[in-house]
């Protein structure tokens, strides 16, 4: 299995994990508020409510590798996201960076570690603070790291400005005289300039306009090859992510349902869930045609249907896929996917 | 050919600013004909939806229509008076919202919305307009209508209230409705389900419907016309096989090679340079020629629309020849 990864990835891998996921679990609860715990004293019928927005998640991202997380809302690819990044922690589980526990925070190890992982954040307005000048934005993070000095501090702004395409003589300016396609520039700078070589791209593209999508996707390929980058790039857009994935891993409500190489996840998808988001993706090949048409809606992640997440939406649920959850197995090299109907044929 | 149920020519709605004139929609044409879908693509600011505001007569101050007509089966909307178009709007053309919230109001129940809309044009009783409002409901593809109807618009999903939307639009069953990015906040599956309810509806009522969009995916699946607005003005319209099998306007063709699904995996998509220019200060001649890689000359006057072939028209001195296209 993971030669046949590492055949999809560009030179630049040695096939080591870069991070490994090992069942990871994030659980929301709303807790009960005063006239509620009363009431719940009292006999009520009434308790916490739980959401499991990542459920026993395992993944491994190799070096050199750019994995496409897709999802619809609410299916935590958000979340998972963050728990990669280590701005969230995890409800259980551990993640393995470069087979460094990073959840050990007394470890000097797994902070070096954590900031060499970044994140880019989908909303170029709100992730960039609108009182900072872009110059402070990007620098100041690499100055607190000891990564450049107070003398080369301009030179090494300037230079990180360039390389994500930004003109340096703005950096005087404030976000707010940015257009989105610049600002999303500048929240690219910012997380390369304390020299990841791991990013965490959460819906990166999603707010931006084609012409503009067009043009940070490009610079996300290029920085791929120039700094011998590793992405995870979360999407809800197929077409995005078959461009720039090696890997797509595919999640419903908390659990990873399908998880293979780009090109088999297109041509030669598994899972039925797999299969109707392809099928109801818009495609610009196509010409007037009937829509595909999955049934439902996506159920609320607080009281997910038993069994397999997808049945009530499923064409070909069984009685089996009610009570039983489908776990991840392999069913072609590389290609894992968490369906019952796999173990029918 | 019939008279189209919407035909608007040279539309220009201009913006009074304290910075100048913003010319939002500027000397815009096209028509629908029953039953048929135009797609109206542009990217943020390239007055798209300022276009369809126009049509339903809601463009509000600075903003005001400065000339051209838009004739809605005949007769012209633009010298209507505010009377006449209140009973047109919601009756006879009806407009559908990205944000369904901005069509709901959220402290009224649905029912009495939608039987609010149905009195509003037509003389029948409370219990037959419920019966109206339930009959939609179950038309868009909403599970147990009765019940639903006495929910508030909160208590249903994103694509549920979208629905809901769309059914207050055809609760009169309008000749027209003007779609304003009615998917883009959706799901992929749920985007998947309106799209084929749309469809359903455009085929059988023959209502005609403008889709106003930045996804030229969606177009391409459900447009039988495409026209592309930039800066404010249509540069290239025709049937959606042709423009976007053969785009003859080098903006549509750097757009179309932007979508990232026509291009190879982990190569660089085919990008557009630069940004859109503010229409307060838009570059003199055409206003693609500061990004565009067929600029000459020429380009420093303003090029008219004009038709390169029947049914294709262009707003280019320099179209893509099928030649460049081979080259490219």
């Amino acid at each position: 299995m993971s030669a046949a990864m590492a055949t999809q990835t560009h030179g630049i891998d040695d096939g080591s994990p870069m991070v490994e996921l090992r069942g990871i679990s994030r659980r929301f609860e709303k807790k009960l508020d005063f006239a509620g715990r009363i009431a719940k004293r009292l006999g009520a019928n009434i308790r916490e409510e739980v959401v499991h927005a990542v459920d026993n998640v395992d993944l491994t991202i190799r070096k050199g590798e750019v994995v496409g997380l897709v999802g619809e809302s609410g299916c935590g690819k958000s979340t998972l996201g963050r728990i990669v990044a280590g701005i969230l922690p995890p409800s259980e589980g551990r993640i393995l960076r470069d087979g460094i526990d990073l959840l050990n925070r007394n470890s000097a190890d797994s902070r070096e570690m954590k900031l060499r992982t970044q994140m880019i954040f989908q909303d170029p307005y709100a992730s960039l603070n609108p009182r900072m000048k872009v110059a402070d934005i990007v620098g100041e993070a690499p100055l607190v790291h000891g990564i450049t000095t107070r003398g080369g501090y301009d030179a090494y702004v300037d230079e990180q400005m360039r390389r994500a395409g930004l003109d340096p003589a703005f950096k005087r300016r404030y976000p707010h005289q940015f257009s989105g396609g610049q600002r999303q520039r500048i929240g690219i700078a910012r997380a390369l300039a304390v020299k990841p070589d791991f990013i965490v791209c959460d819906e990166a593209v999603a707010a931006l306009d084609v012409s503009i999508q067009a043009q940070i996707l490009n610079l996300f390929i290029r920085l791929r090859s120039e700094l011998d980058l590793t992405y995870l790039f979360i999407s809800h857009d197929l077409g995005v992510v078959e461009h720039i994935s090696d890997r797509v891993v595919i999640m419903y409500l908390g659990r990873v349902v399908e998880e293979a190489p780009s090109e088999t996840v297109f041509a030669n998808p598994n899972h039925p869930y797999t299969k109707s988001l392809l099928a109801s993706v818009p495609r610009i090949e196509s010409r007037k045609r009937a829509f595909a048409v999955v049934k439902g809606e996506i159920p609320s992640p607080l009281n997910p249907p038993p069994g397999c997440h997808f049945h009530p939406r499923c064409p070909h649920a069984m009685e089996r896929c009610r009570v039983e959850k489908p776990e991840l197995k392999v069913v072609a090299p590389g290609q894992r996917s968490a369906c019952h109907l796999n173990d029918a044929a | 050919m019939a008279t189209p149920t919407l035909e608007v020519r040279n539309l220009r709605t201009h913006f009074f600013t304290r910075g100048g004139v913003v010319k939002a929609v500027d000397d815009v044409s096209f028509s629908i004909q029953r039953g048929k879908v135009l797609g109206l693509v542009g990217e943020s600011g390239s007055g798209k939806t300022v276009t369809g505001f126009s049509i339903l007569g809601l463009v509000d101050a600075p903003g005001r229509i400065v000339g051209g007509q838009i004739l809605f089966q005949g007769r012209d909307l633009v010298t209507m008076s505010e009377s006449e178009m209140r009973d047109l709007r919601g009756n006879r053309i009806a407009m559908i919202f990205q944000d369904p919230m901005m069509t709901l109001n959220p402290v009224l129940r649905v029912d009495t919305q939608m039987i609010e809309t149905v009195l509003a044009h037509k003389k029948v009783s409370r219990e037959e307009a419920r019966q109206r409002a339930r009959d939609t409901l179950g038309m868009v593809g909403i599970p147990s209508p009765d019940e639903r109807l006495k929910s508030y618009p909160h208590q249903f999903s994103g694509g549920m209230r979208q629905r809901v939307a769309i059914a207050i639009a055809l609760l009169h069953e309008p000749d027209l409705i003007v779609a304003d990015e009615p998917t883009t906040a959706l799901d992929v599956t749920i985007q998947g389900q309106i799209l084929a309810e749309v469809q359903k509806l455009a085929s059988t009522t023959g209502t005609a419907l403008l889709w106003i969009t930045h996804d030229l995916s969606v177009v391409a699946g459900l447009a039988d016309d495409v026209a592309v607005m930039y800066a404010g003005r249509i540069v290239e319209h025709g049937a959606v096989s042709e423009v976007l099998d053969t785009p003859l306007h080098p903006y549509t063709y750097g757009l179309i090679g932007s979508v990232p699904s026509r291009n190879k995996r982990g190569e660089p998509l085919r990008q557009i340079p630069g940004m859109t220019p503010s229409l307060l200060n838009l570059p003199p001649g055409c206003a693609f020629r500061t990004r565009c890689p067929r600029a000459a000359e020429v380009c420093m006057a303003e090029p008219e629309i004009r038709e390169l072939a029947p049914g294709r028209d262009v707003r280019c001195f320099r179209p893509m020849s099928e030649a460049a296209e081979q080259a490219a």
